[in-house]
């Protein structure tokens, strides 16, 4: 290149001999400036230039290196080639210098393929730096040499990648993901071994890696949708958490995924259009399944996403999985993309035409939000037009004709021509605005413009179609464009009519014919063909005053240089004019060329389109792009839902699983030093603690119902958060919290007595037991003790009340109390105290609230709020609380526990406690322990109780029998065979002790 | 590009009757290059094409002789792995390629001339297609700053993922250099290349966030550029970028100031359509909470509004919580450093939408004689009680309009003859004088008299005022122990506001 330029060079020297002087040295100037360019260009190419990049190379100054690898990678970036410094580069891959070394891996990277042999030598450093101690030094160890397209690496790189997938920080299992990908486009023989690090990378519980992983299975093995099974809920639950690009496949991958496992959530309408009522009758009704309802209640949120291409993703996830009443919500935030780059307006606009033919009525509120700006550009002129012709109904016609009519005026003749389309397409559509869209189009032909001229006249043809005798009179006008129009499609469209309807326009059709046999040489093709049209049904009709200017156009056409012109007057020939030899045909002719012919169904190009993933690129283009996954029609009958259950596991659990936006936990950062010394677990405790939090995790899930997941992942996800804020604060803490923990929920409550509750209560003999809610010392001062006042909670019958009583030992008062972010399970309902407007420092206030737990122990948590702090407390009921106290007769408590015997029933042998064998202390404990009444009974050897549980009101009936020395048997009769089991052991544990 | 290994293939072909049929064929190295084993010579084959549909299969053209051959190659290459992103090329506004990247196998520039051939088809750049299909690739391309960023594709990717990373990576340039251009790409082109090395890994986005790049990359500025070619340092950070470790990847670990300060700018845009007579086709107002926000450590922001139920859609930083937002309608966020686009709304469509300014206007165009008539005033219409500035009129005139002989009576006027375009820029809207400007326009002779009027395209600015009526209550810290300074401001603009005629 160099060289041409300096022949160009040359070339100029020659030319300005004859020039003046002053001319000359102008140009000499000129040719200097030019010579110098070229010589700098020529240096860039000659290898003396490359030396001395290589000289700098080799130097054992970094900086000297740094310029040059600069000066290289700056190369690379114009496209220019420098394979030949590939030795001198490569050998600085272990430079110390950290800029330099990245430079080298951009180099090393984009010419490996070339050189590989001499590529090799660079893979021990990579291999050593796949052993470092720094995780982020592990990462991109592995990124390099994942990127390096040499194939004799591969088993280095599978190995490379099986042990990056177990290693504990999390980013180096993300790394990972991203390097199977590459691994399989370089030998995709080892896509089994893949699949298995795909498998156990999917299993991965941190936000981080979710996304890369996925994007992994999407490339290597989609088809392998059992490996999502297990995997499912907890992509459902992460998905809020993980990056935006992780987002966008994850959901793809959930559509196609929920489209194969779940049932058509819309499929009684379906079935409506094609069947009877009475089948409709025996179909079964259809339940969504819970974890279908997960996935789009989980994915609903992101249509809030900054990022087009995530709400976009959201948006086909519900066009293809929702059921219809909930499709809409998608409009909306489809609507805002509008705003963003054009771009963006141009895909969402594509798949807005798509979504909108299937569902008009989502669109319908924002349609002004479709009209067109003249600033648009075309192709979005266009797609908005498509969209507001799709919406168009029998209510907004009128505005959206009014709309399109400003829009004839636009300068842009592409769009007015489409314009005149739509107009079409929507009198086709709409019957009421026919004549009128008509009339307008009508109008059109006497345009100026020649383009909207014949664009009218090609729609205004499809529109007489429809009801042609009504029209002659239009037909007549248009019959008069033929000496203006040149358009050929026009004309020829206009030729059609006359000929297909020339016995409406009987003394006009065979002066059209006249004159176009006059210009017949001079047309277009398509004129042409159309004019031997006319001809021919002309001669059928009125064959006395045609019969000549026929056979002159079809001499004329005989003799045409284009083939099928002649073709076809033969063939019209032979079929009209009646000769001895033409047989049977020529009787048939009128019925041939004047059949009746349907009428033309102007549809939208985007029809049927939905059987592309919306927001693919396949629906995009309206074709198959290369590696499109098809979205799968509903399975007739759903698979078994069970496959996506999972059994909890005690495995260890990075870091980075804590969900950010659901807790709304601030989870401090750290070095990445301090970071993975967690992630090892060193503290023995720490971990010991995790696998109790695993184990409560584990008891409550057996409890609760599957649909009930994602509510307990979101509690495990609690219970990690203050780990991880523990681990901030100082190991001592950590201890000091890890008990707290324990006593907010477990049975070790210290028994606190406070005189002012029990003067309220209904059974004074017992002493209500008080627990912790928050210490003074993590409230910062603020201390919370709450009690279950078993007073009945006024404002609703079905909630426990429970008393609270705040303390302020700090020495600012504490403003703005209030609860925040209640998180329950489902069914559990909270009564929020009122809000504390002041608590002066050292003084103490009580509030009440209520809580319906559902007759289930399960905490509910939220978020205690100051004005300044927030903490997180949760309340969690002893079962005893969750009963209320009924007054039962003797024997209507034994007709009741004669009801619930058998599984209902259970019963337990107890040693009595020394100091709890009289008939009073053992009254009192059960009370204690239990919000139940005392039922009278004649024998002293029996204590019964009776209450009912809170939410359903099933009874619950307690029996203590007592024998000799302090054996006793414990009877409890309940409907809520959970309930019961757990009251035993309370009561057990009250009696014992 | 998955064609580096060794594929045998069954050719059904022969270069001459008598030859015997060929047996294998080696491809390497791209679509380029084929190399054929035994009983072929090479140099006789020299198209080939990849059919798009079925199995894929491989169209040969052999010239032996005077006569073409054409044969097919069906073998069972396993599927492409797919690849988001593959190459990224920069292309100036003149159509020359100044910046290519590849994260694969490279790609020859020339697969840009389907693009450089659908550019020169559409009049204005922002005319070509985002999306182009060709025989090996997909194209997608978005236009900013007067330059085109081609990314190729090879299989199938939702459109919009790879729309919004070339916008990310263009965001990303326009924070770290201040403007988007070419010659301050090349000027940072090693920077540039840097970053796009960071920001996709084999095609998919790694690092998107500017607080993470800007912890792997700082970004220049004198000071430093001078420092480091004193003493040959670098712009690459030597920490390790710790922002992508942590769950809250947009902002970075010890973050210190000695003046914490948070600013919050409510910005809102009309975008409106009047008709002929002044009345609203339609109207809505778009708002944006731009944040620039400098505070120590990792302080946990809530930020709640007067009148939050105005807001109608909306659409959030990723450092938003979408509960708090459901659940009480509030902004609970620990925020990015420096600065950010924290949200942006929409005004729930009811409200009826206040129009600042009224504008009368005729143009006219005389059917005798190749002359026209421009009047246009402007006035106040529901402003609340601010003053209208920087207000702008711009108009596409019609192509047959050569000039414009205009006066008005305040600001001026220009008139581009290339494009067409006349603007008028009369700053400061004042209430008692309302601005004028009128004259005649010439039109080409002979030219029929354009039957279309053009549409007025209107800029404005309001100080001190969110036209929907949205105010900041609050904004509360927590976390974090100091006091910071906190300020709010609120700006209206007009959007595309546009009056037709």
């Amino acid at each position: 290149m160099g060289l041409i330029g300096f022949e160009a060079a040359f070339h100029t020297s020659n030319s300005i001999v004859s020039g003046s002087l002053l001319q000359t040295l102008v140009q000499f100037e000129h040719l200097m400036e030019i010579v110098k360019q070229v010589s700098s260009n020529f240096q860039c190419f000659s290898s003396l230039r490359h030396d001395d990049l290589k000289e700098m190379l080799d130097s054992n100054k970094d900086s000297l290196k740094l310029e040059a690898m600069k000066r290289i990678v700056a190369m690379i970036a114009r496209g220019k080639n420098t394979s030949d410094l590939f030795p001198a580069v490569v050998k600085n891959v272990a430079c110390k210098n950290i800029e330099v070394k990245k430079l080298v891996y951009v180099y090393l990277v984009r010419y490996a393929e070339e050189q590989q042999d001499l590529a090799l030598l660079s893979i021990s450093t990579f291999q050593r730096g796949l052993k470092d101690p720094n995780q982020l030094i592990r990462a991109s160890a592995l990124r390099v040499l994942s990127s390096i397209r040499v194939t004799i690496i591969v088993p280095i790189m599978m190995l490379a990648i099986k042990e990056a997938a177990s290693d504990m920080s999390p980013y180096v299992r993300k790394t990972a993901a991203h390097a199977i990908p590459k691994l399989y486009s370089l030998d995709p023989e080892q896509k089994d071994q893949l699949i298995e690090v795909i498998e156990k990378l999917l299993a991965d519980k941190t936000t981080l890696v979710a996304g890369s992983v996925v994007m992994a299975f999407e490339e290597v093995c989609p088809e392998r949708i059992d490996l999502i099974h297990k995997n499912y809920r907890k992509l459902c639950n992460l998905l809020i958490d993980v990056e935006e690009w992780g987002q966008v496949v994850i959901i793809n991958m959930l559509t196609r995924y929920a489209r194969t496992q779940f049932l058509n959530p819309n499929m009684n309408e379906e079935k409506d259009k094609k069947a009877e009522a009475p089948a409709m009758a025996k179909r079964k009704p259809y339940v969504m399944d819970p974890d279908h309802r997960l996935l789009l209640r989980n994915t609903k949120p992101l249509l809030q996403s900054r990022n087009a291409a995530v709400v976009m993703a959201v948006a086909q996830l519900y066009f293809h999985l929702a059921p219809k009443a909930e499709v809409g919500v998608i409009a909306k935030a489809l609507v805002r993309l509008l705003r963003s780059h054009s771009e963006v307006q141009y895909v969402v606009l594509q798949n807005v035409a798509t979504m909108s033919i299937k569902r008009r009525g989502m669109f319908e509120p924002y349609l002004k939000s479709f009209y067109i700006r003249s600033t648009d550009p075309t192709q979005i002129k266009v797609l908005k037009l498509e969209v507001l012709t799709n919406l168009a109904n029998e209510t907004n016609i009128s505005t959206i004709l009014r709309e399109f009519q400003t829009y004839i005026k636009s300068m842009d003749k592409d769009f007015v021509a489409a314009t005149i389309q739509a107009i079409g397409r929507c009198a086709t559509n709409i019957g009421e605005v026919r004549d009128t869209c008509l009339n307008g189009l009508v109008q059109l032909l006497s345009n100026r413009d020649e383009l909207v001229v014949a664009e009218s006249v090609v729609v205004i043809k499809k529109l007489l179609q429809m009801q042609p005798e009504k029209h002659s009179d239009i037909i007549k006008h248009m019959a008069k464009l033929t000496d203006n129009i040149q358009v050929p499609m026009a004309r020829a469209s206009i030729l059609w009519l006359i000929g297909e309807y020339c016995e409406h326009v009987p003394k006009i059709a065979p002066d059209v014919l006249r004159k176009m046999a006059k210009s017949f040489t001079n047309e277009e093709d398509i004129v042409k063909l159309q004019i031997i049209n006319l001809a021919a049904k002309l001669y059928l009709t009125n064959s006395k005053q045609t019969k000549l200017l026929t056979q002159y156009v079809l001499n004329l056409a005989k003799y045409d240089q284009n083939y099928d012109i002649r073709d076809r007057a033969r063939f019209i020939r032979q079929l009209i004019v009646p000769t001895e030899k033409s047989g049977a045909l020529s009787k048939y002719a009128k019925k041939l060329f004047l059949a009746l012919k349907p009428a033309p169904v102007l549809e939208s190009p985007f029809k049927d389109r939905d059987h592309f993933q919306l927001g693919s690129l396949s629906h995009l283009l309206n074709a198959k792009a290369g590696g499109y996954q098809e979205l799968p029609d509903w399975p007739e009958a759903a698979p078994d839902p069970s496959v996506r259950n999972v059994e909890v596991k005690d495995s260890v659990r990075a870091v980075g699983t804590v969900i950010y936006r659901d807790t709304g936990v601030l989870w401090a950062l750290q070095g990445p030093q301090k970071v993975e010394g967690s992630e090892g677990c060193s503290c023995p405790r720490a971990r010991k603690h995790e696998r109790k939090s695993k184990q409560r995790k584990s008891e409550s899930e057996s409890e609760s119902d599957e649909e009930e997941d994602s509510e307990s992942e979101s509690s495990q996800t609690e219970s990690e958060d203050s780990e991880s804020e523990a681990e901030v604060k100082k190991k001592k803490k950590v201890l000091k919290k890890t008990h707290f923990k324990h006593s907010s929920h477990a049975n070790m409550y210290r028994p606190f007595l406070h005189l002012l509750l029990c003067l309220q209560t209904i059974s004074p003999s017992s002493a209500l037991k008080s627990y912790e809610m928050l210490h003074r010392i993590t409230g910062e001062g603020l201390s919370v003790e709450y009690c279950f006042s078993r007073q009945p909670f006024s404002p609703d019958a079905n909630m426990v009340a429970v008393q609270m009583q705040f303390t302020n030992n700090a020495t600012s008062d504490t403003k703005n109390l209030h609860m925040e972010d209640v998180k329950l399970q489902s069914g559990m309902r909270v009564k929020e105290f009122p809000e504390i407007e002041l608590l002066p420092a050292g003084e103490m206030v009580t509030a009440v609230m209520g809580i319906d737990f559902c007759d289930s122990t399960q905490a509910a948590n939220f978020q205690l709020c100051t004005h300044t702090r927030k903490f997180f407390v949760s309340i969690q009921p002893p079962v005893g609380e969750l009963m209320r106290p009924v007054f039962l007769t003797e024997n209507e408590f034994k007709k009741e526990q004669g009801q619930l015997m058998g599984m209902n029933e259970i019963t337990e042998k107890i040693t009595l406690d020394v100091k709890c064998r009289n008939e009073h202390s053992i009254v009192q404990r059960v009370i204690t322990a239990a919000n139940l009444s005392r039922v009278p009974c004649g024998s002293d050897k029996e204590c019964r109780f009776a209450g009912r549980t809170v939410t359903s009101s099933s009874l619950v009936l307690v029996t203590v029998a007592t024998k000799e020395e302090g054996a006793a048997k414990l009877t409890i009769n309940c409907e809520k065979m959970v309930i019961g089991t757990m009251l035993v052991k309370d009561i057990l544990l009250a009696l014992t002790q | 590009m998955i064609l580096q290994q060794q594929i045998s293939v069954e050719l059904n072909m022969r270069n001459s009757p008598s030859d015997p049929p060929c047996q294998s064929a080696l491809f390497k190295g791209g679509h380029q290059n084929i190399t054929f084993h035994q009983h072929v010579n090479p140099s006789q084959f020299i198209v080939w094409e990849l059919l798009q549909d079925g199995p894929i299969c491989r169209r040969l053209f052999s010239n032996s002789g005077n006569f073409w051959h054409t044969g097919t190659i069906s073998c069972n290459i396993p599927e492409l792995a797919a690849e988001m992103i593959h190459s990224l090329f920069l292309i100036n506004h003149s159509g020359d390629i100044f910046l290519e990247k590849h994260w694969k196998s490279v790609i020859s520039r020339s697969v840009c001339d389907y693009f450089f051939e659908a550019k020169e088809k559409a009049v204005d750049p922002e005319n070509v297609s985002p999306v182009l299909q060709t025989p090996h690739h997909y194209l997608i391309t978005i236009y900013r700053d007067k330059l085109f960023f081609l990314s190729v594709i090879q299989t199938e990717v939702p459109p919009l993922f790879v729309i919004e990373f070339l916008h990310r990576v263009a965001d990303t340039i326009q924070d770290y250099f201040g403007e988007c251009s070419e010659s301050v790409i090349m000027d940072n082109v090693v920077t540039v290349y840097e970053l796009l090395e960071e920001m996709l890994d084999n095609g998919f986005p790694l690092a998107t966030e500017s607080n993470v790049l800007k912890e792997m990359i700082r970004p220049p500025t004198i000071l430093r550029s001078v420092v480091n070619t004193l003493t040959g340092g670098s712009n690459v950070g030597d920490t390790l970028p710790t922002g992508q470790l942590s769950n809250i990847p947009w902002r970075r670990a010890g973050v210190k100031y000695t003046n914490n300060e948070a600013y919050f700018d409510v910005i809102e845009e009309i975008d409106a359509i009047l008709d002929k007579s002044g009345s609203t086709v339609f109207a809505e107002i778009q708002g944006v909470i731009e944040a620039c926000v400098r505070l120590t450590g990792m302080p946990d922001l809530t930020l709640s509004f007067m009148n939050p139920r105005l807001l109608d859609d909306v659409s959030f930083h990723p450092c938003v919580r979408f509960k708090r937002w459901e659940s009480e309608r509030v902004l609970s966020f620990i925020p990015p450093d420096g600065n950010f686009t924290l949200m942006n709304y929409h005004v729930s469509s009811q409200n009826l939408v206040a129009i600042p300014v009224y504008v009368k206007q005729s143009i006219t165009f005389f059917e005798m004689g190749p002359c026209g008539r421009l009047d246009i005033t402007i006035g106040p219409k529901q402003t609340m009680g601010k003053t209208v500035e920087a207000l702008m009129v711009t108009i596409h005139m019609p192509k047959a309009v050569l000039s414009a002989n205009l006066t008005p009576t305040q600001g001026n006027y220009t008139y581009d003859l290339a494009t067409k375009v006349l603007v008028w820029d009369i700053g400061k809207l004042n209430p008692q004088k309302l601005p004028n400007l009128r004259g005649s326009l010439s039109l080409q002779a002979g030219a029929p008299k354009p039957e279309d009027n053009p549409s007025l395209n209107i800029d404005l600015k309001i100080q001190q005022v969110a036209i929907s009526g949205l105010k900041v209550s609050r904004l509360d810290m927590y976390g974090e122990k100091y006091k910071p300074f906190k300020g709010v401001k609120y700006l209206t603009k007009a959007g595309k506001f546009q009056v037709r005629t």
